[in-house]
């Protein structure tokens, strides 16, 4: 299909001057990191007074935590997009399967324990994974569609049990459109550390306690689902990267006849590959209900599979880049929640100034149009923070849906999905 | 030859037929699962669903839904992934209710100029979707989903008190300007007590015959379906695909435009915050059912009517009518796995079928090789 298949034919141009790979070295991540930051403090510095705490805010340790809470359930998503993927099949059922996830997650959480819950919502993603993957792998239903049909299946489903299961259950919260309240899942903060960082947080010293306030974030009130979805990052990049399961399992998606020829039961690591990712995808839905809000809600994913979705293609396929990804969704996505009109404000500067530089670098490489589009951009968003004194609240939830498109705008370009993504497969009918 | 295009014609029928069936039995099954009586239910949908004043409520819907499904059908043509109908005719019928609103113009001129600037909406909205594809890579899956919830953002940001809307004291609805009365499209009588007819299906009719003609009968919509067969063929005979992409997500959203026409033309006359919403991802349930075609795609319209009007009666049954959504569901997947099960088969029936008839010639023409062989 052609969905994105004119993304990769662009990045390889011949005649060009060998270009550096789309992976960053995890050391030009953090020089990235730390410029941005220098480069906040010295604007906040620049700002005037009303301004600083706008500015402030930017790198709260509340602001902070709540991205991270917000980029966990992007990141599983993403994680489940990245197994499929991998394997060969195209998940925009995700979507479904999270909701899958919050349903039963919620389903059994209530009536037992939230790990119970857990373990349900795991296996409700997993169903719809299946589902998925009978349609798609041995059927050969066109991937996109097969979601999409999954998506509109699993809504009403769970339309409809929420009403059979939930609405009797009024006496203890239960409603047609909500479960009943749902037990705590512990967290965790780091002793010492957290307070630590918090007092020095709080003294607003130039770069210092922005750095304080990004740990602080971090340590501070970390739900064991976090955890166990940063391990399940770990143990996705050990087990699809470093064994010989995950080769093979990446073969299917890049050359399933390859594949064949060495004996891989290629149906089988699809099967394989496709329900884990509706199992991943439903423990994102799972921490939207029980972490989040503690109730199962109609409407609670809110097109988080797909941003998971397009966190996954911005992360080039790769573990490390989709966690970046989740991250800065899960960042903008966290703005709405804090009262986020004067903070985005703030950050319209910042993404100026960023685009400026890329403006510059456009024209230094001599590619005249871009760079000006950029700096256009630039000027345009230096204005816009002028002659404004916030963002209304309004259009603040508009943030991760805006910095999406920009973001692919900027990079898709550069990506390269796996080969066979999204191509039918018949075994025995390879060429 | 004759008789294989009959063949053809059984199988094209076989899938939705076997796909409707399978759907029931499952439907029935979750029925029986959650202790409910499921035969009886069909059997109340069918008799309320046949019902004269059913039947206009059908009619009238199915307006709705046919457009939605043939905006979407435009790009599954090509394999364009048009999952933003939904924001653009939401956003369409959002600007064209107040345009029309503001203006005072004589029906002839001001109908037209609606849904013009319902057109133009849609389409502007999807050409960003259609621009990041075309020089950015981005697929359009990603980036209409994307402007789904934007446009969404940006209705609630623009649908509040003295921005470009006026809230109701007595009701406390926001809504936009009501439209002029000369701007209401004409209805068709149905006769007796009943509602009447939406006018706005004959335009639902004559864009169904303008889709069947532009994509069977024009150069353009050769090319269009050439290039979601193939792209790299396409490329090669001359065909501008770029330039594809980016018109056929034009029409798509330009067509997107319409679904909200009927609504805000024929019942509601302005825009208010339940303006029916989510009509697009039904679109896309429909292309799929009526396989891309203007007449199944009517044919799915009605039935999803049907359904949705069923439903409703459900409800005084003590039955809940979220089975429906169930149902759709369940039809959409079975539907697709049927059309690819039939496929497959009539494939294998037309290789057999090839194969035989070689196998006959040569023996006629050649028959000493064929021992050879």
């Amino acid at each position: 299909m052609s969905a994105t298949a004119t993304a990769t034919k662009d990045s390889t141009a011949p005649g060009k001057a060998p270009k550096r790979g789309p992976r960053m070295s995890v050391a030009t991540v953090l020089l990235i990191i730390a410029g941005a930051l220098v480069a906040l403090s010295v604007l906040r510095a620049l700002a005037g007074g009303d301004q600083q705490s706008a500015f402030e805010n930017i790198t709260s340790s509340g602001q902070v935590g709540a991205a991270l809470s917000m980029a966990v359930p992007i990141g599983l998503a993403g994680l489940g997009g990245l197994w499929a993927e991998r394997a060969g099949v195209v998940n925009i059922g995700l979507e479904g399967m999270m909701i899958l996830g919050t349903f039963f997650g919620a389903w059994a959480g209530y009536q037992t324990n939230p790990w119970v819950g857990v373990l349900a919502g795991v296996l409700g993603g997993a169903v719809g994974g299946l589902v998925h993957a009978v349609a798609t792998v041995t059927f050969g239903v066109d991937h996109i569609i097969s979601g999409v049909a999954i998506n509109i299946l699993a809504l009403g489903a769970t339309t409809y049990l929420a009403k059979r299961w939930f609405e009797p259950l009024s006496n203890i919260g239960g409603s047609p459109k909500q479960s009943p309240q749902v037990d705590d899942i512990a967290s965790f903060t780091v002793p010492g550390l957290s307070d630590g960082l918090a007092t020095v947080e709080n003294h607003h010293w130039f770069l210092v306690s922005d750095l304080a306030g990004l740990l602080g974030g971090l340590v501070t009130d970390i739900s064991a689902l976090t955890i166990v979805s940063i391990l399940l990052f770990a143990g996705t990049f050990f087990v699809l990267w470093k064994t010989s399961f995950g080769l093979r399992l990446r073969s299917c998606g890049e050359n399933p006849t390859a594949a064949e020829s060495l004996g891989v039961n290629v149906y089988l690591y699809k099967y394989a590959a496709v329900v884990i990712s509706g199992g991943l995808a439903g423990l994102g839905g799972v921490f939207l209900a029980l972490v989040r809000s503690h109730i199962y809600n109609e409407g609670q994913t809110g097109g988080r599979g797909y941003i998971g979705l397009a966190a996954m293609l911005f992360g080039n396929w790769r573990p490390g880049g989709l966690a970046m990804g989740a991250g800065l969704f899960g960042y903008s996505d966290a703005l709405q929640l804090r009262n986020g009109g004067p903070t985005v404000h703030a950050l319209l500067l910042l993404v100026a100034l960023g685009l400026a530089l890329l403006a510059g670098w456009r024209l230094y490489r001599k590619r005249y149009v871009a760079g000006a589009v950029c700096g256009g951009a630039a000027v345009l968003l230096v204005l816009w923070y002028a002659l404004t004194d916030t963002v209304a609240n309004d259009l603040v939830p508009a943030t991760p849906y805006i910095v999406t498109l920009l973001v692919m705008g900027l990079a898709a370009q550069r990506l390269r999905m796996p080969k066979a993504n999204n191509r039918p497969y018949r075994k025995g009918q390879g060429t | 030859m004759k008789k294989f295009d009959k063949e053809r014609v059984l199988l094209a029928v076989a899938a939705p037929a076997l796909a409707l069936v399978a759907a029931f039995l499952l439907t029935a099954l979750v029925l029986a699962a959650t202790g409910k009586a499921p035969f009886n239910a069909f059997g109340i949908m069918f008799d309320y669903g046949v019902k004269a004043d059913s039947q206009v409520y059908i009619l009238n819907k199915a307006t709705t839904y046919y457009l939605a499904g043939l905006a979407v059908a435009i790009g599954f043509r090509m394999n364009l992934f048009n999952i933003g109908v939904d924001g653009q005719y939401r956003l369409a019928a959002f600007f064209a209710a107040v345009v029309g609103g503001a203006l005072q113009l004589p029906g002839l001129v001001q109908i037209p100029l609606i849904i013009l600037v319902a057109m133009l909406v849609g389409a502007m909205w999807a050409s960003i979707a259609g621009l990041l594809k075309v020089y950015r890579g981005v697929s359009e899956v990603i980036s209409t989903i994307m402007l789904n919830s934007l446009s969404s953002i940006l209705i609630s940001y623009l649908l509040v008190d003295g921005r470009l809307a006026d809230l109701d004291k007595q009701t406390n609805i926001v809504s936009t300007d009501p439209l002029p009365s000369s701007s209401h499209f004409f209805t068709i009588p149905a006769g007796g007590d009943l509602d009447p007819v939406f006018g706005f299906i004959v335009v639902a009719v004559l864009a169904g015959v303008g889709f069947w003609f532009l994509l069977g009968r024009t150069r353009f919509g050769f090319d269009l379906r050439a290039v979601g067969r193939s792209e790299s063929a396409a490329q090669a005979s001359g065909v501008d695909v770029k330039r594809m992409v980016l018109t056929s997500m034009l029409l798509s959203g330009a067509m997107a435009g319409l679904i909200g026409m009927p609504t805000l033309l024929n019942d509601t006359h302005q825009f208010t915050s339940d303006f029916p919403a989510g009509i697009g991802f039904t679109g896309i349930a429909i292309a799929l059912l009526g396989r891309n075609n203007p007449v199944g795609i009517a044919l799915a319209a009605v039935l999803w009517g049907f359904l949705e009007r069923g439903a409703n009666r459900l409800e005084f049954e003590g039955y809940d009518k979220e089975i429906v959504g169930v149902m759709q569901g369940v039809i959409v997947l079975c539907v697709v796995i049927a059309y690819e099960l039939v496929r497959r088969y009539g494939l294998k029936r037309q290789q057999q079928r090839v194969g035989a008839e070689l196998a006959a010639q040569a023996r006629k023409t050649d028959p000493e090789k064929e021992v050879a062989v």
